[in-house]
């Protein structure tokens, strides 16, 4: 594996991914997600915020990192915030 | 009646989770890996941020990214009207039907890297049909110093290479149309453009959202035609985000900042193509949901 040039931050970084994903496995095969919508223009499933709340997520940390002085620590605050937002109400 | 679920389907897709798992997620986590690090032969340094830091901020990158939505934007404001006029215009049946179909998609037929090799010597001023005539005609046109001239050379090929394919959609669109729903025009009279604005376009939308759909993901990742056609010149006007890209990794063996820039590529089409998708899926619910009351 070590031409994978694992590092410390990317090993924790897929693993709390994998365990989310692992997380949400569990959470709808006890309950199973119903559609609905929310403040987000479509209706959507749990899944469909996860992802979109993901990759929203993304997105703050390269705005974060590309283009303010701000701690990407405050990035991380600020994207988990949204995602808790987001799967309450979106 | 009672339904037993049964959820051992799933595990028929497990080759095909494997084969992703291998072509897919452990190159795309290498990269993550890759994008934070500076490595240089075996020797790997972190550096955190910096990467992303430097991509974001690099002009030459900036730069790329707003010419490739503008190509992107503007093929496909020119490719979807175009295709649809020429599905439009398309015999409906009989041996034209087949010869006009034959004639319009030979374009998709030929692969990229011979694609921009004709046009190259197409647009030649010495020897190409397209070069010589323009000049004789007294404009002075060339893609190797003029940066409008490759601009509008590279757009030409692209509608040439690709209306087709929207062209070849919505012909198959339009066949699908019942023709009760002719009969019905024809007997309120409806004008062609009444036919076209209230029928024809209203059944075509689910063809040309995945026309839009294949072709703004291609577009966006364009490459082998404008490299060889202009090798990205004059300058670097027709360098578009993959020649950028590639000449970084491949070309001064970058890996780190290429990984960032993978990266950040990666996710921009990841978003759009998520909004089309759901786009296509919300337009599929309206159209059950119709049927559905109806």
């Amino acid at each position: 594996m070590s031409w994978m040039v694992w590092t410390v931050p990317t090993a924790v970084f897929f693993a709390t991914i994998a365990a989310l994903l692992a997380g949400m496995t569990v959470w709808q095969i006890v309950s199973p997600t119903v559609e609905r919508q929310g403040f987000l223009p479509v209706p959507t499933t749990r899944g469909d915020r996860f992802f979109i709340g993901l990759l929203t997520s993304a997105y703050i940390h390269l705005g974060v990192i590309g283009f303010t002085t701000i701690s990407i620590w405050l990035a991380l605050v600020a994207s988990i915030a949204w995602m808790v937002v987001l799967m309450r109400w979106g | 009646m009672n339904k037993v679920e049964n959820n051992k389907a799933w595990f028929l897709v497990l080759p095909m989770l494997v084969l992703v798992s291998f072509s897919a997620v452990i190159p795309l986590m290498t990269v993550v890996n890759y994008s934070i690090q500076d490595i240089l032969g075996n020797s790997a340094f972190f550096v955190g941020t910096e990467w992303f830091e430097k991509t974001l901020n690099d002009p030459d990158l900036q730069g790329a990214l707003l010419r490739q939505f503008a190509f992107s934007f503007t093929i496909l404001a020119i490719e979807v009207p175009l295709g649809i006029a020429i599905a439009l215009l398309m015999p409906k049946k009989g041996w034209q039907a087949s010869a006009v179909l034959i004639l319009v998609i030979l374009p998709l037929l030929v692969p990229w890297n011979v694609v921009g090799s004709m046009w190259q010597i197409f647009t030649r001023g010495d020897i190409g049909l397209m070069g010589y005539g323009i000049n004789a005609l007294g404009y002075d046109y060339s893609i190797t110093s003029n940066a409008t001239d490759a601009w509008v050379t590279i757009i030409l090929m692209d509608v040439w290479h690709w209306t087709p394919l929207i062209a070849l959609l919505c012909y198959s669109g339009l066949r699908a149309i019942p023709e009760a729903y002719y009969q019905a025009a024809r007997i309120d009279r409806a004008s062609n453009w009444a036919v076209f604005r209230y029928i024809q376009l209203p059944k075509l939308t689910n063809v040309l959202v995945i026309g839009v759909l294949l072709r703004f993901m291609h577009s966006f990742m364009i490459y082998a035609e404008p490299f060889v056609l202009t090798g990205g010149g004059p300058g670097s006007s027709t360098t578009f985000l993959s020649q950028s890209l590639t000449s970084m990794a491949i070309g001064q063996q970058d890996l780190g900042p290429s990984a960032a820039f993978s990266i950040i590529y990666f996710l921009i089409i990841l978003a759009v193509s998520y909004v089309f998708y759901i786009a296509i899926m919300n337009m599929q619910k309206d159209k059950v949901n119709t049927q559905g009351g109806a």
